[in-house]
């Protein structure tokens, strides 16, 4: 088109305003690569020194509660003779002469318990013990007590009203009283139970050990339950959930979308968290003599077995006592971390 | 405010005499009874004593008496401890737990309380790592692990203070000590973290901008509003503290009703162990009564339903 020479019209190139090609418009684009739920936390995570330290720690008493007495010297039951209470790295008579003989003993890296017991197994094989009670416990909890707050918080009404009643009358029950009396009343049912084949495990483990489990199942998920129930009720009535809706997503890709993946965080934190506190109730269970059968070891039993002999071999109260603390603190620890990570709102 | 706490007191009744009624039930569920593990008593004589008691009853018939004499205020007499009643073992076992526990309860909250206020005061600092590693570990240290280094360290090695007992004030040292570690760790704890939510509140500003100076907003401002976390943990903290912990009285062999309380179970003295229930319940559920109303005192916006 000719220009009129009167014109004050500026002279544009017909040429800049050709629709972009593809690649002029990728150039523009300033996006990066998406970041899922997971793939962020767990950076969140990686960078967190004390968390990645715990998690440390856990991996290595997990290594040596499982995994090394598979192939170490000594068994938890065998009583050595004439090893009774050595103290680290002392050998008795017979395996002196052993290694005078010149043949290789493996020393009692912790000594050896009053019945002539290498203590060191013990120790593992009781925070084995610990580990597992920690573990299948807050499993059950995890289990029964997100089932129970959820159907709480969805069902609302009377429903959630009585449940809820029904929790805080758990929470009134003394829980010592309840594993007495199921260890009274599961003995006769469980003595029949552990002499049909395949169940002679029961023998070893201990009734006391399984009523704590049911103990468990029955009494300590009411915390959980709580937890979820109000964090069910708190997302279900927030904004972005509204906005979803208001946009048109159906209760499936808001229950996926928004509920679950906000609600994961905290009860990945909470499960993490209620590992210790499993820990914690079987020491002090196993500590009243509530806990496993003999001659398996647990670490509250081996601290209570120590006790009477303090004055004179106090590292058979101390290593016990460290390693259970020890495997709390870690939990604890990676617990926060796993809260910073994956639920940054409850920071603080 | 009145009808709330009427409602709430009606409640409590319900849930304590649900609470009564299942361990009635519970415990004569499971097989043996109070007088089965003695064996040097002829099956005669159990027979006898257990008509004594009336405990050859049909068991709802059982329940319906021992309900009427509890409603009465009578709990009944001790069925192992001969010539005693429950009342009376509860009268004389729980002044000894709620001393060392009153006690207990008011250290956590002296050390607890300020430490966590000054670690979030002094958040990033090094006074705040101490704090919170010292917080840390205390909530992973089982109270039985604290209980026997205290006893060893104490008691054995330096020994200077006395391990048996509850005669002079030493003596209240270790387990005052070893029951109010967790609490104090605890509620530092809560303290540092409500602290910071509110000292980053918009009314801390408001405060600082009046004018006020730094002590009058953060005590009468930010600690007011900081402390509800605390109240609500510290209901079920004294239920357990005053109560008796077992394990306490167990190490330090103080003649509490913690301990009272699991040698009952263990020797199925029915009467005592539902004496003793129905007291921890009642004494719990009246702890939650009166931490909702502390709570619409500290924080009048709380709407109590």
């Amino acid at each position: 088109m000719k220009k009129n020479p009167l014109s004050l019209q500026l002279d544009i190139d017909p040429e800049e305003f050709l629709p972009a090609s593809k690649e002029e418009k990728e150039s523009l684009v300033i996006m990066r690569e998406s970041v899922s739920f997971w793939k962020d936390g767990f950076r969140r995570l990686r960078k967190n020194k004390v968390a990645m330290a715990s998690l440390f720690v856990i991996i290595v008493i997990m290594f040596f509660s499982f995994i090394v007495p598979l192939f170490y010297p000594y068994s938890y039951g065998t009583q050595i003779k004439g090893a009774n209470n050595l103290r680290p790295f002392q050998y008795s008579a017979a395996e002196q002469q052993l290694i005078d003989a010149g043949e290789s003993v493996f020393p009692h890296v912790f000594g050896t318990d009053k019945m002539g017991r290498d203590y060191a197994i013990r120790i593992m094989v009781g925070s084995r013990i610990s580990l597992l009670v920690g573990l299948i416990a807050t499993a059950i909890i995890l289990l029964i007590g997100s089932a129970y707050g959820s159907i709480a918080a969805f069902a609302g009404g009377w429903v959630d009203m009585v449940m809820m009643r029904v929790v805080d009358l758990i929470y009134t029950i003394p829980d010592v009283l309840l594993i007495v009396l199921l260890s009274f009343a599961l003995d006769a049912p469980l003595d029949a139970l552990a002499n049909v084949p395949g169940f002679s495990w029961i023998k070893t483990v201990g009734h006391n050990m399984i009523s704590i489990f049911v103990v468990f199942a029955l009494l300590y998920w009411v915390g959980m339950a709580r937890m979820v129930r109000s964090q069910i009720l708190m997302l279900k009535e927030s904004e972005y959930v509204t906005a979803a809706r208001a946009l048109g997503a159906g209760s499936g890709r808001i229950i996926k979308k928004h509920l679950l993946t906000n609600c994961i965080g905290t009860l990945i934190v909470t499960t993490t968290l209620q590992i210790p506190s499993s820990i914690f109730t079987e020491s002090f269970l196993s500590f009243l003599g509530l806990g496993v059968a003999v001659p398996l070891p647990s670490l509250g039993s081996l601290c209570s077995d120590a006790i009477n002999g303090m004055a004179t071999f106090p590292y058979l109260l101390f290593i016990p006592a460290v390693v259970i603390s020890l495997i709390i603190l870690s939990f604890n620890l990676l617990g926060d971390g796993l809260r910073d990570a994956f639920d940054p709102k409850l920071k603080n | 405010m009145i009808k709330y706490i009427v409602k709430r007191i009606l409640l409590a009744i319900v849930t304590i005499w649900v609470v009564a009624t299942l361990t009635f039930f519970l415990m004569n569920m499971v097989p043996g009874g109070p007088f089965m593990a003695e064996k040097a008593i002829s099956p005669a004589a159990q027979a006898a004593l257990a008509a004594k008691y009336g405990l050859d009853k049909p068991l709802h018939e059982q329940y319906l008496t021992y309900m009427k004499d509890a409603l009465h205020g009578d709990l009944g007499d001790s069925l192992k401890q001969r010539g005693r009643t429950v009342s009376g073992i509860i009268s004389t076992k729980f002044p000894v737990s709620a001393k060392v526990g009153g006690l207990a309860v008011v250290v956590s909250l002296l050390i607890g309380v300020p430490l966590g206020c000054v670690a979030a005061y002094k958040r990033g600092k090094v006074l705040d790592s101490v704090i919170s590693v010292v917080s840390t570990c205390g909530i992973a240290v089982p109270s039985f692990v604290i209980c026997t280094v205290l006893m060893y360290v104490f008691g054995v090695r330096l020994r200077i203070l006395p391990t048996l007992g509850l005669t002079g004030w030493k003596n209240y040292i270790m387990p005052v000590a070893a029951l109010s570690f967790y609490p104090t760790a605890y509620i530092m704890r809560l303290m540092r973290s409500s602290m910071l939510d509110a000292l980053g509140q918009d009314y801390m500003r408001t405060a600082k901008a009046k004018g006020l100076s730094q002590s009058v907003s953060i005590f009468k401002h930010a600690l007011r509003n900081a402390i509800l976390p605390v109240v609500t943990y510290l209901g079920p903290m004294i239920t357990y503290t005053l109560t008796g912990s077992f394990i306490v009285e167990k190490i330090f062999t103080i003649p509490g009703l913690g301990g009272e309380f699991i040698g009952a179970i263990t020797s199925r003295d029915y009467t005592l162990i539902m004496g003793t229930t129905i007291f921890l319940a009642a004494f719990m559920v009246v702890m939650n009564v009166v931490v909702d109303i502390v709570y619409k005192i500290i924080d009048p916006r709380i709407q109590l339903k």
